[in-house]
């Protein structure tokens, strides 16, 4: 029999573990975009060694799970005399990863932009910043927002690997919540749910913030 | 009457590595004076257009604008600074073939962010300067229309409002009506025409032969990276000697009659 009681009780705790989850990906996604401009800025450079550590950077990002990340991390920085907390060290991870991809993402946004865009500011003398502030970026975020949400969708369930390093995030609650009233369905179910209700809000936010800057 | 450019390009020659796409071009363009550029597609008409604001990059001769060397410090010598790249380009308008209006700003402020970012105008004085160069376009009712909102030969015209806002002695037209529907090519033509008629220098490369024969005051042809013959319009449009125009010429007939 499915226990409603243990079902609605366990959300109790399991909402109290979300503010890791939503820390993890919130703090991972804004450190990302930061991280992300940066890698993306040394793409597009027109320096050489900036565009070999980009690519480097993306390739190894983009090649290693997250979750080997996470425990290389975990387990390397004590051996290099580096302590910091699990918590920070998870967030740092997740940034460092996310940063990865969204670079990929701005890059292929910018890329995107049709060079007639940038001739045209160019022809009437527009200094190098302006036509990136003015020209570039604003239609390059508005084009790289949906692949952004989707970013941050995928963060908001990959933060459930922090759980490796001993961070008690909505998955690892339920694991332990599963273990002690032995109803793993009506738990998981709950976990469910809210990973389900924090990602809807975002897919929301992100179709508001899609309309608002259509043209 | 506008203050007009003169224009001097004097054995400019242009790589895309093997490939040789512009070879020796020599011409004169006195000022007040519309040039328009004919030819074949990839004959070299639009990069030529494209080496006198140095938006394509010359590899040897030079262009000069008022007698002034655009692109290099010296002919042969050092690229010039990027800023003094840009003061030059600040006094060429260009209107391209596919408008390159920026997407997400209205007519007005299409027109208006070269006065503020450029001309370091404030935004009240650069929007009714603005203002008055879509009036002058004939746009004046859309000036807060997106470009998305706007037909073809609408952007058109508020592209080259944007150009003529930044008061220009020289205008660079390349294909500017080859991207439009036929119904639409008129109102740029014209607006084109009122332009020439003030005295600004023009260089237009186009497929409007009658836009040519009857507004310009000199045509070039052009074809593979060579420039056949400069003349007056009818000597080039109407008893051409080079057989090369002649078979050009007849190509177009051809396609244009039904």
């Amino acid at each position: 029999m499915f226990s409603w009681t243990t079902f609605w009780e366990s959300f109790i705790p399991l909402l109290w573990a979300a503010r890791f989850t939503v820390l993890v990906s919130g703090l991972g996604i804004v450190l990302g975009l930061g991280i992300g401009a940066l890698i993306c800025a040394g793409a597009l450079s027109p320096w050489k060694p900036m565009r070999i550590f980009a690519a480097l950077w993306v390739s190894f990002l983009r090649g290693v799970p997250l979750l080997v990340q996470l425990l290389l991390v975990y387990f390397l920085l004590p051996v290099i005399g580096i302590n910091v907390p699990a918590l920070v060290a998870a967030v740092g991870t997740v940034a460092i990863c996310a940063s990865a991809y969204i670079s990929e993402i701005w890059r292929g946004a910018i890329n995107a932009l049709p060079r007639g865009q940038t001739e045209a500011a160019k022809a009437i003398g527009m200094a190098p910043l302006s036509q990136w502030t003015r020209i570039i970026l604003p239609q390059a975020i508005t084009m790289s927002l949906p692949a952004l949400i989707n970013e941050l969708i995928l963060l908001v369930k990959a933060s459930s690997l922090v759980s490796v390093v001993g961070i008690l995030e909505i998955t690892r609650a339920s694991q332990a919540q599963a273990a002690t009233t032995f109803r793993p369905l009506e738990v998981y179910l709950a976990a469910a749910c809210i990973y389900l209700a924090i990602n809807l809000c975002l897919a929301g936010v992100g179709r508001w913030l899609e309309h608002r800057m259509a043209v | 009457m506008v203050r007009a450019s003169s224009v001097e390009i004097r054995k400019v020659n242009k790589f895309y590595g093997p490939f040789h796409a512009l070879k020796d071009i020599d011409m004169s363009i006195a000022p007040g004076k519309v040039t328009c550029l004919i030819g074949p597609s990839g004959s070299g008409k639009s990069t030529l257009l494209r080496c006198v604001n140095f938006l394509e990059e010359y590899n040897s001769g030079e262009v000069l604008i008022d007698g002034e060397l655009i692109g290099y410090e010296t002919a042969g010598g050092k690229k010039m600074s990027s800023r003094r790249l840009r003061e030059m380009r600040r006094t060429i308008g260009m209107v391209f073939q596919q408008f390159n209006l920026w997407p997400h700003m209205t007519a007005l402020q299409n027109v208006a962010e070269g006065l503020i970012r450029v001309r370091g105008m404030a935004k009240s004085e650069a929007e009714a300067r603005a203002a008055d160069a879509l009036e002058k376009v004939g746009l004046g009712d859309r000036m807060s229309n997106h470009p998305s909102r706007l037909s073809g030969g609408q952007q058109q015209r508020v592209a080259i409002a944007r150009a003529i806002a930044m008061e220009p002695r020289l205008m660079l037209f390349d294909e500017p009506t080859s991207a439009l529907d036929p119904e639409l090519v008129g109102e740029v033509l014209s607006v084109m025409k009122a332009l020439a008629a003030e005295g600004m220098t023009m260089v237009v490369v186009t497929h409007e032969m009658g836009f040519a024969a009857h507004v310009a005051d000199k045509v070039a042809f052009m074809e593979q990276g060579e420039l056949v013959a400069m003349d007056e319009p009818a000597n080039i449009l109407h008893h051409p000697e080079d057989p090369r125009i002649q078979s050009f010429l007849r190509t177009y007939h051809e396609r244009n009659s039904f």
